[in-house]
Order: structure tokens, then C-alpha cells, then sequence
């Protein structure tokens, strides 16, 4: 057995030694610092609509520590909570958001589920196409689709620029997309001898999707449904678009186009009024926050 | 009836041959094994049984109806997978009733099935049980449950004691033997593990390269061995096979394995071996439990020669030993205080009763 | 083996009866009825996506009453306007600036969080993702009220401070700020999320290895996290990249393109044009014009992606 020389120099870049416990620690004290100052930056802006929503309007004039609320009235929430306009934009919003989700799911599901698991021809085109029309922007097809409804309504009479209703052919176009890919994901990480097993048990198509498929990835159907209801929530550009009647408008427009008159802004009813917009999607996210980021990263770790 | 019949099967993916033209008859009641290395075509046949796979060429009957085209779901059979596809969010009982629920059986007739398959597997505690609560070898129990609930004419096991330990493969090989005991419903069933084939099965069917090897009772498969793959598969430790040639001498006839060792034929073995060509090139084929250590008196057929150890693997009930002999690591089972030890000299003896003779080109046994 | 006999005159009586029943069979198959289920997906995408796209494309090719074909009309126009070419620049400029900063800062907080023990992250990480949950438009809205040019709280504390007031929204180069750190606001949280779950995917014992070899914590960030995540560094930005280009919300409420068109982006410029000028061929040629700088970023991306996937 040959003998190897060991090359007995030593390190040539300086070392430092110390003990691993104590680098751990100095790391945790300096990320916690960091986390701190990115949450105060993350939470500066809601934080400072509820404290502004607190404040009557001759305190906000007044241009005291705009920080602190220090004659704290709920004014500014029941003038909005007992007004029919903004009653009118959150049913609205509601209705909207609602339908368009299950619509979105009706589409989604059936879809996910034959681009999984069951092979056509044309169904690796189309899961590549789901996957590029997200790619096209909102910004690029409004213009059109604003020209598409002009013209349907004037041929058949039905008027559909300025009608709620719209809404629901066309937030669609944003959330069936996504929602596919997502419950593509998920479906496609049920094993397939469970597929199997279904159809030695005697099961349909139809049966193996509603009793095995969509319980097992409910969760993936939680995710999918959350991830529709905000995106059509917080709709802004659409809405703009093709409803101009307050009586039709939703909460995004809604606040924005009423509150917001002439050279006097009510910035108390305003925050208050984003405040409430923002709620619903908060509210969801605060109870079920596990299955809204599942939604996210769903796309990206399993596409 | 629930015979099932393999008629000149083919299976082809494009231009490959899975299964190259299985022919098989598998009466009521049998327990049947297909085994083979992974690749052979032995899950193929079973999921083109099964109606998981379309049939490219030739039929499928089960009692005595061609199911060619008929779906899995009419074809009256169960199946027991290798990961066991239990329904996840669905309790042990919901698992094992699915097939009947989805059939609209009556609800009194399926908690009878339900029970008395549970009574049967002993899983009667896990009936409300969801599958992660349970372990493997309790989770293939209830795969069987659920197999065994829908009372079909043929049960299919694909592989399903593979991700089991080894301990609890043994248990499990002890169950599905007693539950075919009680059941007696015709069985095939896939493994890669001879030794699954060799104890549970009533004939077994050697598959290699998407053909049919040999069929045979495991004791006809272990001791009369067509080919030299079968030869191999089955038995463990392997079958040795040595390079020999036949010649003659001294009027007798001996087969000679190098310059020095040349052991005369049994008489009966002589009589069956004199018609071939004594220049062909032959393998002598030998099980490891005949070749043992010399014992003090002779036997006929017995001859004793000398070797030089390798590698000595002591196992409790008996030690193997392995030596080169002829250019091949020969493996021999002595008795545990016969004296073996890594590099040390033994005299050895072969019991040329139970050789086999093959030939090395074509790989058949003579 | 009486059987061997018979068995040619069942087979053949079964195989006509099958025949008989194809057109059920046809419609009972698989490929019709995964067409089927994926049908209405087709139909929307096909009628509200594609066809508008192209439909945009026609459109962009007639006058202003939409009488006329004007062929390149349009796009002759918009070249030879300033404010076009101001649009191009800001929203190249904007949407660059805004995914290289919202993909670092993600990155970064992500390796915070990912720092602290586990029990823990999930609250931090609630707390970061809020700007992604909160509408867009709402909180803009309180971007708005903070840049406010007389009520503004951050020039109120720059004030205690002795710093004078910022013209947030009011002067063109603070305007062009505000508008990218709103953006950088809403979205780097998205990209915490997803780096942080990329960053779990990476084994622990390659960072073990890489510390054994004598690597520095940055030597280890360069040399080990980033190729692992290099699939997911692409597609996110990819996203980014078109999401932010196409961006409407933010600039719309905070300046409305203002002051002077000088943070106008190609949506909000083309509502401007197309729907308040009621020029609908100018505004689709003014979206249209999106289209090549965003597949050309897309080729690159995708490219990149493919070429990794074949390494890997």
C-alpha cells in the first residue's frame, strides 16, 4: 500500500473560529431585526387605513399626528354601512364574486380533471395553451372585448355594456386559467392506481371524478376556489370598463368613482370605504391562509 | 366456471413487443403465479386480464367469454394492487363497499359481505378507520377485503406484497394461501419474488422477455427445469453452472470440468446423456444443496474433490461456501462445523444424482 | 380439447354483435368525453381570449369612427406622438425596475423567514403576505392618502425630522417612485412565497456539503441556492414581468398617468386613448403594442427554462 503525503501548510484563507451556537444566534437576532422592519413596511398602509377610517373629518383637516387617532369615532362606518350606494356596491361585489367562482369551478374541474388524466387528442396542446393564455394580459383585451359587447348588444338588443352581469362572462377569462393549473397540479398527484381500483370497483368517468377525484383534492379545490374569489373581488379594470351606473358599479369602482368628488376628499369615509372593500379577501386569507398560499405555490412547485 | 384463457396474447407498445404470444390455461379454483425479472411482460398480461390494457393481438376468455373488449367493470374480476389504491378519504368499510355501493347492492347484503370478509382477514377493529391510520400489511388486508367483498370470478394480485418488510411478506404470504384456502376463487398472480411463487402457487408460470418460459407445479419447476433462465430463476441461492465438456472414458461416461476434475455419470444420467455431440460445449448445472462437504463413506452417483474456499458465509443452520472451479464461483451448502474457513482448503463432494446438463449455446436442459 | 374446435365460431359471433354497438361505443369513449368536460374551457378561452386578441388586431387597423381601413394608420400616428414613445420608455422602465426589485426583496425576506425556526414562520409569513391579499386598488387608495400633497403622513414624520415635503405624486421623477414602490409593495410578497417554498425544496445536506467545503454564506447563496432555484427564479419573473408591464390599478388611482403623462404605462394610456378619448382603433393599437416586447421576454424565459430542463 503506497503512503500519500499529506500537504501539512494549512488554510491559506484566514479562519475564524467560534462556536456554532453563538453565529446562530447573532444570524436568528438579525433576521428577526430584518423581519420587523419589512412587516412595518408590509402593514404601514392597512394599518393606517384603520386608523385614519377612526377619525372624523375635522380631525383630518385639522392635520394633527396623522398616526394617532385621538378622538376615535365610528362615524365614517355607519354613514357607509347605512348607505344604500355602498350597501349596492358590496351586494354587488358579493353576487359578482359568488357566481363568477362557481362558474370557475364548473369549467375548471371537468377540464383539470380530462387534461390529467384522461388523453385526447390535442389535450398536451391545450394544457400548454390553459398555461399561455394567462399570458395575455386584461390590459390587451379590454379594449376589444369593450368593442365585442357594443356590437353583440346592438344586434340583439340584450344591453350589455353597463350591466353587472357582463362581469360574469368575462372574470372567467382571468380565474378558469389559473384555477386549472391548479387543480391540473393536484389531480395529477393522485396516484393512478387509484384510478385503477375505480374502474376495476365498476365506476363511470363521471363517478370517478365526483367520489374519488374531487374529495382527495379538496383541498386543491379550497385553494382554487379562494384564489377566484379574490382575483374577481378585487377586479378593477374590467369593471371600469363596462359599468358606468352607480347602481351597477362593484366595491373597487364603486369607492373610487363616489367617494372621491370634485376637489373635496372625504378621506375618512374613503379609508373606511377600502377598509370594507378590502375586508372580505382579508377575513378569508386570516381564516384560511394555509390553502391561499397552497393556491400560489401550487402553480409553480408542481408545474 | 370462472376458467380464464390466454389464446396467442400479444401486447405491443408501437414497434416493442411486450408480450410476445402467451399461451395459458388456468383452470376453476387455481392459484396461478406469473413471475419473471421486471420487464418480462408478467403485469402487462395481468392488466390486459384485468381490461386495464388494450389486447393487440389474440383473446382473452373468462368462463369460457371472450372479454376482449368487454370493460373491467363487466368483466366480473377484482384486483389487489402493489400500493394497495385504497380510497384515501374514505373509511375501511367505505373502501371495501365502493364496487357494491356504486351497483346499488342492498345495504343489508353489503354489511354481510363487509363483515364476514373483515371476520375473515381479522380487520373487523379497522372498519371505521381511514387508510393513513393504518399500517402496510393492515392496508393490503383491507385491499383484499375489498376484493374479496365483490365475490368475482377471478382475483388479480399485481406485485402486492413488494412494499411490504420481509417479516411481514411472510405473514402475508400465509394469509392470501389461507384466505384461497377458505375462498377458493380462481388467482393470478404476479410477483418477481420466486420464492411468493414457489409457496403459494399451484402452478407457476416463468415469463421472461414477454414470453412464456415453462409452466409447472413449483416441485416440477425446482427439479425438472426446461431452460437455463427457469434453471437460474428458481432456487435460492442459484443454481451453479459450470463449463464442462462429455467424454469418454475408460468406457465410461464422464464429464470433465478442467485439466484435473472429471466425475463419472450416474448410470441413469449416462443412458440419457449419450447421444450428444462430445465436442458441443455444455454447462453442468448443479444446486448449491448438492454440493456439500465429503462425507466418510461413498454413495453412488456421490464424488468427492478438493477446492479452495473464497468467502464462507456462515448462516446458523448451515454455512454456504463459494469457490472458483472451471472459471465459475461455484456455491455449496456444508453443515455449519464442517470445518470452512475463508481461504482454507475443504474437501467438498457433488451429488451428480440431481445435475443437470445444459447447453451453453442454446441454453436448453437435456 | 373439444374446446380448441368450438372456440373460432364464438369469437366470431361475439365480434360482430360488437361492431353492431360502435356508435355507442363512440360515444361512450374516453377521448369523446374528456373532449366533452373540457369543452367549455375551449369555448372561453377561444371566444373571450383569442378571438379579442385578434379581433384587437383588426381593430387597430381601422379610423376613429371605426368606418375605414386605415392599415398602419394608427401606428404611423402613435410613433410620430412624444407621449408614445414617453409610454414605451416608462413602462419598460417601470415594469424592469419594479420585478428586479419586488424579485430581490422577496428573495431576501424569504431567506429571513426561512432563517427563524420553523413554529414561527407561519406567523411572519402571514403577516408578509397582506399586501398581496388586500385588493389592489384598496390599497393604492392608501398609498394615496399617504402621498396626499397636503395631509401626506410620511412628509408629516420626514417633517419631525427636519427633511422637507416630497411632491409624491406631484413632481414627474417622485411620481415615477411612488408608483414603482407601490408596485414593489403589492408584489414582492408574492415572491417571498414562492422563493420560501422553493427554498424548502432545497436538501439541507447540500448546504451541509457546501459548508464542509468551506463555503461562505453568501459563496453558498451563489453557488448552491440560486442553480437549485433557477426554474423558479424564471417562471416567477416571467410572471412578473407581464403582469407588472400590464399594470393598470396602481397608476390609474395614484396618478392617473399624471403629472403630464409622465407616468402614463401602455394600459393606462391606452384607457385613456381608447375608452375616455372614444378612440377605440388608438387604444388597441396603444395595447397591441405590448404584444412583441412581452414575447420576446417570454422567448427568453421559456427558452431558458427549456434548455435547463434538458440539463437537468
Amino acid at each position: 500500500m503506497t503512503t500519500m503525503t499529506i500537504d501539512k501548510a494549512g488554510p491559506t484563507r484566514k479562519v475564524k473560529y467560534g462556536s456554532i451556537s453563538r453565529d446562530r444566534a447573532w444570524a436568528l437576532r438579525w433576521s428577526y431585526f430584518f423581519l420587523v422592519i419589512f412587516v412595518i413596511f408590509f402593514l404601514t398602509p392597512p394599518v393606517y387605513m384603520l386608523i385614519t377610517s377612526l377619525k372624523s373629518s375635522a380631525e383630518i383637516s385639522a392635520a394633527t399626528n396623522p398616526w394617532w387617532v385621538f378622538h376615535p369615532t365610528l362615524d365614517n362606518y355607519v354613514s357607509l354601512l347605512t348607505s344604500n350606494q355602498f350597501l349596492r356596491f358590496f351586494w354587488n361585489s358579493a353576487i359578482v364574486s359568488i357566481l363568477v367562482v362557481s362558474i370557475t369551478m364548473l369549467i375548471s374541474v371537468p377540464a383539470a380533471f380530462a387534461l390529467s388524466r384522461m388523453r385526447f387528442w390535442g389535450s398536451t396542446i391545450l394544457g400548454t395553451g390553459v398555461f399561455l393564455t394567462y399570458l395575455i394580459p386584461e390590459t390587451l383585451l379590454f379594449i376589444p372585448l369593450f368593442k365585442m359587447f357594443a356590437v353583440i348588444g346592438d344586434w340583439t338588443g340584450i344591453q350589455l355594456i353597463n350591466r353587472w352581469y357582463v362581469l360574469l362572462f368575462i372574470y372567467p377569462t382571468l380565474t378558469v386559467p389559473f384555477c386549472t393549473w391548479i387543480m391540473i397540479g393536484y389531480f395529477a398527484s393522485i396516484p393512478k392506481e387509484l384510478d385503477e381500483a375505480a374502474i376495476i370497483d365498476g365506476a363511470s368517468w363521471f363517478q370517478t371524478l365526483t367520489r374519488i377525484f374531487i374529495p382527495v383534492a379538496l383541498p386543491g379545490l379550497i385553494a382554487a376556489t379562494i384564489f377566484a374569489f379574490t382575483v374577481s373581488w378585487a377586479q378593477f379594470l374590467y369593471p371600469l370598463v363596462f359599468t358606468t351606473s352607480t347602481d351597477q358599479l362593484v366595491m373597487p369602482v364603486g369607492i373610487i368613482t363616489t367617494l372621491i368628488r370634485g376637489d373635496v376628499f372625504n378621506w375618512g369615509q374613503i379609508m373606511t370605504g377600502a377598509l370594507l372593500g378590502a375586508a372580505p379577501p382579508l377575513i378569508i386569507y386570516a381564516f384560511l391562509m394555509d390553502y391561499y398560499i397552497a393556491g400560489l405555490t401550487a402553480g409553480a412547485t408542481k408545474g | 366456471m370462472a376458467e380464464v384463457s390466454l389464446r396467442k396474447v400479444v401486447k405491443r407498445y408501437d414497434e416493442v413487443e411486450a408480450v410476445r404470444g402467451i399461451d395459458l390455461d388456468i383452470a376453476d379454483h387455481e392459484f396461478v403465479v406469473l413471475v419473471g425479472p421486471s420487464g418480462c411482460g408478467k403485469s402487462t398480461t395481468l392488466r390486459m386480464i384485468a381490461g386495464l390494457e388494450d389486447i393487440s393481438d389474440g383473446d382473452i376468455l373468462i368462463g369460457g367469454d371472450v372479454v376482449n373488449d368487454v370493460p373491467p367493470k363487466d368483466r366480473d374480476i377484482a384486483m389487489v394492487f402493489q400500493n394497495y389504491a385504497l380510497y384515501p378519504h374514505m373509511t375501511v368499510a367505505e373502501n371495501m363497499s365502493f364496487g357494491l355501493r356504486l351497483k346499488r347492492y342492498p345495504k343489508a347484503e353489503i354489511k354481510a359481505r363487509i363483515d364476514e370478509a373483515a371476520r375473515m382477514l381479522d380487520i373487523k377493529e379497522l372498519i371505521d378507520r381511514k387508510p393513513k391510520q393504518l399500517s402496510g400489511g393492515q392496508r393490503q388486508r383491507v385491499a383484499m377485503g375489498r376484493a374479496i367483498v365483490r365475490n368475482p370470478k377471478v382475483f388479480l394480485f399485481d406485485e402486492p406484497l413488494s412494499n411490504l418488510d420481509a417479516k411481514l411478506r411472510v405473514q402475508m404470504r400465509i394469509e392470501i394461501k389461507k384466505v384461497h384456502q377458505k375462498v377458493r376463487t380462481t388467482t393470478v398472480y404476479v410477483t418477481h419474488d420466486q420464492v411468493e411463487a414457489m409457496t403459494l402457487a399451484d402452478r407457476v408460470v416463468v415469463m421472461n422477455h414477454g414470453r412464456i418460459e415453462q409452466i409447472g407445479t413449483p416441485n416440477e419447476l425446482y427439479h425438472n427445469p426446461a431452460t437455463r433462465f427457469v434453471a437460474s430463476f428458481i432456487g435460492s441461492p442459484a443454481m451453479n453452472f459450470i463449463p464442462c465438456q462429455l467424454e469418454d472414458g475408460g468406457g465410461k461416461l464422464q464429464i470433465r470440468l478442467s485439466d484435473k476434475i472429471a466425475f463419472p455419470l450416474p448410470p441413469a444420467r449416462a443412458a440419457r446423456y449419450q447421444k450428444i455431440a462430445r465436442t458441443d460445449k455444455l454447462l453442468l448445472g448443479i444446486r448449491p444443496e448438492h454440493v456439500t462437504e465429503a462425507s466418510a463413506h461413498t454413495e453412488p452417483g456421490v464424488e468427492p474433490f478438493d477446492a479452495v474456499l473464497d468467502v464462507t458465509e456462515p448462516m446458523g443452520m448451515e454455512t454456504l461456501i463459494y469457490f472458483p472451479l472451471h472459471g465459475a464461483q461455484v456455491c455449496g451448502r456444508v453443515s455449519p462445523n464442517a470445518g470452512a474457513q475463508d481461504g482454507a482448503p475443504l474437501r467438498l463432494a457433488v451429488d451428480l444424482n440431481n445435475m443437470h446438463l445444459l447447453n451453453e449455446v442454446t441454453g436448453a436442459v437435456l | 380439447m373439444a374446446d380448441v374446435a368450438l372456440q373460432p365460431s364464438s369469437t366470431a359471433a361475439t365480434r360482430t354483435a360488437q361492431k353492431r354497438s360502435s356508435l355507442r361505443n363512440v360515444l361512450g369513449r374516453k377521448s369523446t368525453i374528456a373532449f366533452l368536460m373540457a369543452l367549455p374551457l375551449i369555448l372561453l378561452i377561444a371566444t373571450l381570449v383569442i378571438y379579442p386578441a385578434f379581433y384587437a388586431l383588426h381593430l387597430a387597423t381601422l379610423n376613429k369612427s371605426m368606418a375605414r381601413f386605415v392599415g398602419f394608420g394608427n401606428f404611423e400616428f402613435l410613433f410620430k406622438r412624444e407621449t408614445f414613445w414617453l409610454v414605451v420608455k416608462q413602462s419598460c422602465i417601470f415594469a424592469i425596475t419594479a420585478v428586479l426589485f419586488k424579485a430581490l426583496l422577496g428573495f431576501i425576506i424569504a431567506h429571513f423567514v426561512h432563517n427563524i425556526p420553523a413554529k414561527g414562520q407561519r406567523k411572519w409569513r402571514g403577516m408578509l403576505l397582506v399586501p398581496w391579499v388586500i385588493p389592489p386598488a384598496m390599497s393604492t387608495l392608501a398609498w394615496q392618502w399617504l402621498f396626499d400633497p397636503s395631509y401626506s403622513a410620511f412628509n408629516y414624520t420626514l417633517g419631525l425630522f427636519g427633511a422637507g415635503p416630497i411632491p409624491w405624486t406631484g413632481d414627474a421623477d417622485w411620481a415615477r417612485f411612488s408608483v414603482i414602490l407601490v408596485n414593489i409593495w403589492v408584489g414582492a410578497p408574492f415572491f417571498m412565497i414562492m422563493y420560501l417554498a422553493a427554498l424548502k425544496s432545497v436538501p439541507e445536506q447540500l448546504y451541509e456539503a457546501a459548508a464542509i467545503d468551506g463555503a461562505n454564506w453568501w459563496q453558498r447563496i451563489w453557488y448552491v441556492t440560486l442553480p437549485m432555484m433557477r426554474n423558479i427564479i424564471a417562471i416567477t419573473t416571467l410572471f412578473s414581468l407581464i403582469v407588472t408591464f400590464a399594470n393598470f390599478d396602481i397608476v390609474r388611482i395614484l396618478t392617473a398617468g399624471g403629472p403630464l403623462d409622465h407616468t402614463h404605462i401602455f394600459a393606462t394610456w391606452a384607457f385613456r386613448v381608447g375608452i375616455e378619448g372614444a378612440d377605440i382603433p388608438l387604444g388597441a393599437s396603444v395595447s397591441l403594442f405590448m404584444v412583441p416586447i412581452l414575447a420576446v421576454a417570454a422567448i427568453f424565459i421559456l427558452r431558458d427554462i427549456a434548455k435547463r430542463g434538458n440539463e437537468a
